[in-house]
């Protein structure tokens, strides 16, 4: 894990909005970029006033109750036929998802 | 019978009991007020006439046959557009989403086709549950009852619209930061948000899966809790869910209604009022605490210091979440495809997908829960976020071992113009400044009407939080103080709501 560095208040740039909607999948316009870049900075500046609000040894919490493993009895049950599964595809192809080609993007 | 789109749930129940009106009556009488008004109101995304009409008659039926499913079987109910219902669209408010038709029931749907509640249609909201307003809806707002140049509240300001507007005695809503009860607040309703993981999560479209919970929206504290019952429970299919028994809420908002609240002690929180809370909105809330007071409960004062810290923690984690929740919408198994030209690859596809099929909030929320969870900032945004809410935790702790309920205002505003927050997220966020700490902690909270606002004459909420797992507190004190309210004003808040125009169709004249 590298060093964690400091949260720096209202600096994200025009390009890093570019290469974070690239990591999100998202293509954003011209226009989207500017008005991102600026509101996001706005709301990542006002975020920022929790850092140093609780101490390393704060546990984090992420549910009323603390649950450990939850599993269920290993057997078979009901599940959604492959028509069922299917049903929303975009495009389908003898009982499978088509999709289009996964190579040829640079990484 | 008069109007019967009038009738509380637990009224229509009753009658239904009685055998003195049908199920099919209650629901095309729903189905005539929503041809009437619902061009002007716009609750709803999609109706389901025909699949409502059926179950109506099936359970017309059951109750001729001696054998109802439930209290509430017959009486018709709106589900918030974020829950699969098979064979009914489900869209999120979302163009991504537009015409998916799911192959299966939310567990809450589920259970309320077998309690046989008739499903009248799905509800608007903010894209992906992302919003205070509606306005985020890629199919238009919802308008608020009292007054339609407003909002109804978000993100599930179609269900409250709903019911505030007579289109249905029941709605089922989902809270993430307040999209049950600040839409209640605003439109002068009843909303729950019950202890995260007392209702099943599973088919509801995830936004922040630590944080969703879903819970009733209705015109009455005993509606909320008798639809809470039939909801909640434990669900193998949900592993946040929690395995162990619940009390009745209808029984304690029954107890609740007209009883003594002596040696009861409410905590009002400090932190939750004062500046940026709108004067008639603490005013209404100060009158229902005296009366309260009036009734035998101590009121003390409590703080909850790290609340100030809420707003910011909420919106790291929700983020984040729905950054990685949200990643599902690839193109690829359901919903929108658009393929550019050329040779596209997969990821191509999924790019000018998601550009054309998700609104303004849903990509600046993916893309800020992006930055925050990327590496090397994972610590300091969601990891510190994650340890706050302990914090906030912690506080709720401290003042339930001072006050057996917690109380305040539900949102600090009431109704603003539709359009007047759009182009300002945060103005936008600090509606849910008084709902997201019961988020964040996984608490239960409460909101009814606690009157109008001086100033503007709209409508303004009380809210109400308990211990996690205490539910039935919420409904055992909202109870109370809704008796106590409806006796001052001679009569429920929602008779003093402008009547709206209904428009010239055959139903209308119902």
């Amino acid at each position: 894990m590298p060093e964690t560095p400091s949260p720096q208040p209202g600096s994200l740039s025009r390009d890093e909005v570019a290469h974070l909607s690239s990591l999100a999948r998202i293509a954003l316009s011209d226009d989207e970029l500017d008005h991102f870049a600026s509101e996001l900075s706005v709301i990542l500046d006002s975020v920022a006033s929790i850092s140093g609000v609780a101490s390393d040894d704060t546990p984090p919490t992420s549910h009323a109750l603390p649950l450990v493993n939850v599993f269920r009895e290993d057997r078979v049950t009901a599940s959604l036929t492959q028509d069922e599964a299917l049903s929303g595809a975009p495009a389908s192809e003898q009982g499978r998802f088509s999709v289009p080609r996964i190579l040829g993007d640079e990484q | 019978m008069s109007d019967l789109t009038r009738l509380s749930a637990a009224e229509a129940a009753h009658a239904l009991a009685a055998g003195s009106v049908t199920s099919v009556a209650l629901t095309e009488a729903a189905l005539g007020r929503i041809a009437a008004v619902d061009g002007e109101v716009a609750a709803f995304l999609h109706l389901d006439a025909e699949g409502a009409l059926a179950q109506a008659a099936a359970s017309d039926d059951r109750r001729a046959e001696g054998a109802p499913a439930s209290e509430l079987d017959g009486v018709p109910i709106a589900v918030k557009d974020v829950l699969a219902t098979s064979g009914l669209p489900t869209t999120c408010g979302s163009k991504i989403l537009q015409g998916w038709v799911p192959p299966y029931d939310a567990t809450v749907v589920a259970k309320l086709k077998a309690a046989g509640l008739p499903i009248l249609g799905k509800t608007n909201m903010d894209e992906f549950a992302m919003g205070s307003s509606t306005e985020h809806s890629a199919y238009g707002p919802t308008r608020n009852p009292w007054d339609l140049t407003r909002i109804p509240g978000g993100s599930g300001g179609g269900s409250a619209a709903a019911v505030a507007s007579y289109e249905a005695p029941l709605a089922i809503g989902t809270d993430t930061g307040g999209s049950i009860r600040q839409p209640a607040s605003v439109t002068g309703t009843v909303g729950m948000k019950p202890t995260y993981g007392g209702v099943s999560r599973y088919g509801l479209v995830a936004m922040a899966n630590s944080l969703d919970q879903v819970g009733p929206v209705t015109r009455t504290v005993l509606d909320a809790a008798l639809l809470h019952d039939v909801v909640g429970g434990h669900d193998p299919l949900d592993s946040t869910s929690i395995a162990q028994p619940w009390a009745s809420m209808a029984q304690a908002a029954r107890e609740g209604a007209g009883a003594d609240l002596t040696g009861l002690r409410i905590g009002v929180i400090k932190e939750l009022g004062g500046e940026g809370y709108q004067p008639g909105v603490q005013q209404a809330f100060a009158e229902a605490c005296d009366l309260l007071v009036g009734a035998g409960a101590e009121i003390v004062e409590v703080s909850c210091p790290n609340f100030v810290h809420a707003l910011a923690t909420y919106y790291l984690i929700m983020p984040c979440e729905a950054s990685s929740n949200l990643a599902k919408f690839d193109a690829m198994r359901y919903g929108l495809r658009v393929v550019p030209d050329g040779d596209p690859s997969a990821e191509d596809v999924m790019r000018a997908t998601r550009e054309a099929g998700f609104g303004a909030e849903v990509k600046r929320r993916i893309i800020l829960g992006t930055y925050a969870l990327s590496s090397g900032y994972y610590d300091a945004y969601y990891g510190q976020a994650q340890k706050v809410r302990t914090l906030i935790a912690r506080d709720f702790e401290a003042a339930f071992g001072a006050a057996d309920v917690l109380v305040s205002p539900t949102a600090p505003t009431t109704a603003f113009k539709l359009g007047e927050k759009l182009d300002d997220p945060l103005a936008m966020y600090l509606n849910d400044l008084a709902t997201i700490p019961a988020n964040l902690a996984g608490v239960p909270g409460l909101s009814l009407p606690s009157g109008l606002a001086a100033e503007d004459g709209l409508p303004a909420g009380f809210q109400i939080l308990a211990p996690a797992l205490a539910d039935d507190r919420c409904y055992r004190v909202g109870a109370a103080l809704e008796a106590l309210l409806t006796r001052e004003w001679g009569g429920p808040l929602l008779d003093r709501c402008p009547e709206l125009s209904t428009a010239l169709s055959p139903e209308g004249a119902r």
